[in-house]
């Protein structure tokens, strides 16, 4: 077909195929769109869902005892008294336990592997720590009552308490029995070291040759290279994997059900045993037999799901503002 | 800024384009470097006269960005890389020292030897002030007060021509700066810490024409008062700001002179067939 043939075709619009062929390909790019719009809108409809099922199943807790759900701490399913606060206190202080032990340890290693490690070194060692992920969290308490328990009670406990003399203070006042949310906030930690480590390193290997180099050529050593120029430009990708293994450890709940003691009690001891939401809703959902304690548990969800939501927000909100300041790409 | 030295009064009072002092700031003896097993560069002696522009020409691949790269051991940051012969600093009090002795710490050597790159690398967590003084931090002749390091970043901003466009924003991100005020960036940032030579590898290979009629600018009004080595795959630049330029090619020196007389009468026939784009 020559240019002026098909010129004439669009000025008369009446040859059929070129038109039609047109009106074709727009009905499949719809459909396109419908199909993935609609798989799209699957994963909000479904937390949609969820929230509305939590709230709904919840709603007889909450209208029974109000706020005092989340502050009240007595926790009676004899008497039919519910208050959630142990275990939210339980869940905020073993996650916090288990950033401040795995921050370090896993930001350490991803800069021990991006930067220090000699080649044939780092391959073993991050395919070690990754490894760490893969192991089931049962296996994690198994491991924590065999293992852990005793090493924290005969050793490590006494040695806080009383070799250190941080016994006065009231984060390691008390008896030390072993089951405690220094327990689960150590464990913890382990299990979420793998995820802060390897988006950390992720991250610090995307850190480009030219900002070590540039470092470097001011005649920087290599830690100065690495507080200067590495770690400000990995920043918020470094945040983003510490709020990962936060929000894992908020959720985490076969091996902290294992090692924390699970008792309703709001202690400044972290050598006490306690209990958060997670393993409040695992031990008790099979026993639940009346409605009120059936709709706590689903309440108790809705607050985890909740806590969560705001502790990814905050995280968003982190990332954002480090962005906003810099490290804008070059 | 001719401060402890009458050697080249004279010279900077002219303009500096041709002057040739007999002091080498820098001098490379030997100098063969390596990636693994394989040698970059060989055999390479090569005087940087004091004060002055000296550009290192050839084609891609000729290892006159790893020479560079040595002159103030940043190749060796490279894994598997390393370097035999020795680069003989002389320092503003006539000391000459090997930055290759055994004694010789490479981050002392890159604090007297500044470099800037063919991307600008603007640190960008960084301020445009903090950027200027990252390199202060570092060093001991470093700022002590804020004052001070104040004075240091007008001072570097304005050798590099920089000051008036950025003055009313050194608080804010130094990446909002375009590809050229970037890359005078970092050359203020080379020179805020008063190193004895600053190396330039192709430092406007990534910037538009107008970008690097002003690093040109920028090289000719430091020449006098900097020694300088300048990287370029652009003849025409050599040319224009250099006042002795080195051939390299296939790893080695071929031939070093006053650029005039290298580009209008080259000895080497390969440096002429280079310069008259029969190659590369």
């Amino acid at each position: 077909m020559s240019e002026g043939d098909g010129a004439a075709v669009i000025a008369n619009g009446d040859d059929a195929p070129r038109p039609l062929r047109i009106v074709g390909s727009a009905i499949a790019d719809r459909v396109y769109t419908w199909v993935l719009t609609a798989f799209a809108l699957c994963i909000p409809a479904l937390l949609l869902l969820l929230v509305i099922a939590l709230g709904l199943a919840g709603w007889p807790a909450f209208r029974r005892f109000g706020f005092a759900f989340l502050t009240s701490s007595t926790w009676n399913p004899v008497a039919g008294i519910y208050g959630a606060a142990p275990a939210i206190y339980g869940t905020v202080v073993t996650s916090i336990i288990a950033l401040i032990v795995a921050t370090p340890l896993g930001v350490g290693v991803a800069l021990f592997l991006s930067d220090l490690a000699p080649r044939r070194v780092r391959q073993p060692v991050a395919f070690l720590v990754d490894l760490l992920a893969a192991i089931p969290s049962v296996v994690y308490g198994l491991w924590g009552i065999f293992v852990l328990l005793p090493f924290l009670r005969e050793t490590l406990m006494p040695f806080l308490r009383d070799t250190l003399g941080l016994g006065g203070t009231v984060f390691f006042s008390g008896p030390a029995y072993g089951p405690s949310m220094l327990a689960a906030g150590l464990i913890l930690a382990v299990m979420v070291l793998p995820y802060i480590s390897a988006i950390s390193r992720e991250v610090l290997l995307a850190v480009p040759r030219s900002q070590r180099e540039a470092a470097l050529a001011l005649g920087a050593t290599r830690w100065e290279m690495i507080r200067g120029a590495v770690i400000p430009y990995a920043k918020s990708g470094i945040i983003g994997g510490i709020i990962l293994g936060l929000g894992r450890a908020l959720g985490e709940t076969m091996a902290v059900t294992m090692l924390i003691g699970n008792r309703h009690e709001i202690s400044a001891s972290l050598l006490a045993p306690g209990y958060t939401m997670a393993s409040l809703i695992a031990n008790e959902f099979a026993e639940a037999s009346s409605d009120l304690h059936l709709s706590a548990l689903m309440a108790v969800g809705l607050t985890l799901f909740v806590i969560t939501m705001i502790v990814n927000g905050i995280a968003r909100w982190l990332v954002w503002q480090v962005g906003r300041t810099g490290s804008g790409r070059p | 800024m001719a401060t402890n030295s009458s050697l080249t009064s004279g010279a900077l009072a002219s303009g500096g384009q041709h002057h040739v002092t007999d002091i080498q700031r820098l001098a490379s003896e030997g100098l063969t470097a390596y990636f693994g097993s394989a040698a970059a560069i060989r055999g390479i002696t090569l005087g940087v006269p004091d004060r002055s522009v000296t550009a290192i020409i050839g084609p891609s691949g000729c290892g006159k960005s790893t020479f560079l790269r040595c002159l103030n051991r940043m190749h060796e940051t490279i894994q598997g890389a390393r370097v035999d012969g020795r680069v003989v600093l002389t320092a503003r009090d006539g000391k000459a020292l090997d930055i290759y002795a055994k004694s010789a710490n490479p981050i002392a050597v890159r604090k007297h030897i500044g470099m800037v790159f063919q991307r600008p690398t603007p640190f960008p967590t960084m301020s445009i002030r903090d950027n200027v003084a990252a390199g202060l931090k570092v060093t001991a002749n470093g700022a002590s007060t804020p004052r001070r390091t104040d004075e240091i970043v007008e001072r570097a901003l304005r050798r590099a021509a920089l000051w008036e466009e950025v003055k009313d924003r050194l608080r804010t991100s130094a990446v909002a700066l375009s590809g050229g005020q970037q890359q005078r960036l970092c050359i203020a940032r080379a020179l805020a810490t008063e190193p004895e030579v600053i190396l330039l590898d192709e430092p406007t290979a990534s910037l538009d024409p107008i970008s690097t009629q002003r690093i040109e600018e920028l090289l000719h009004e430091l020449e006098g008062e900097m020694t300088i080595v300048v990287v370029t795959h652009n003849m025409q630049q050599a040319a224009r700001v250099s006042s002795r330029t080195a051939f390299f090619l296939n790893g080695e020196l071929i031939e070093t002179a006053p650029t005039r007389q290298l580009f209008t009468s080259p000895s080497d026939s390969r440096t002429e067939a280079y310069i008259t784009g029969r190659f590369g």
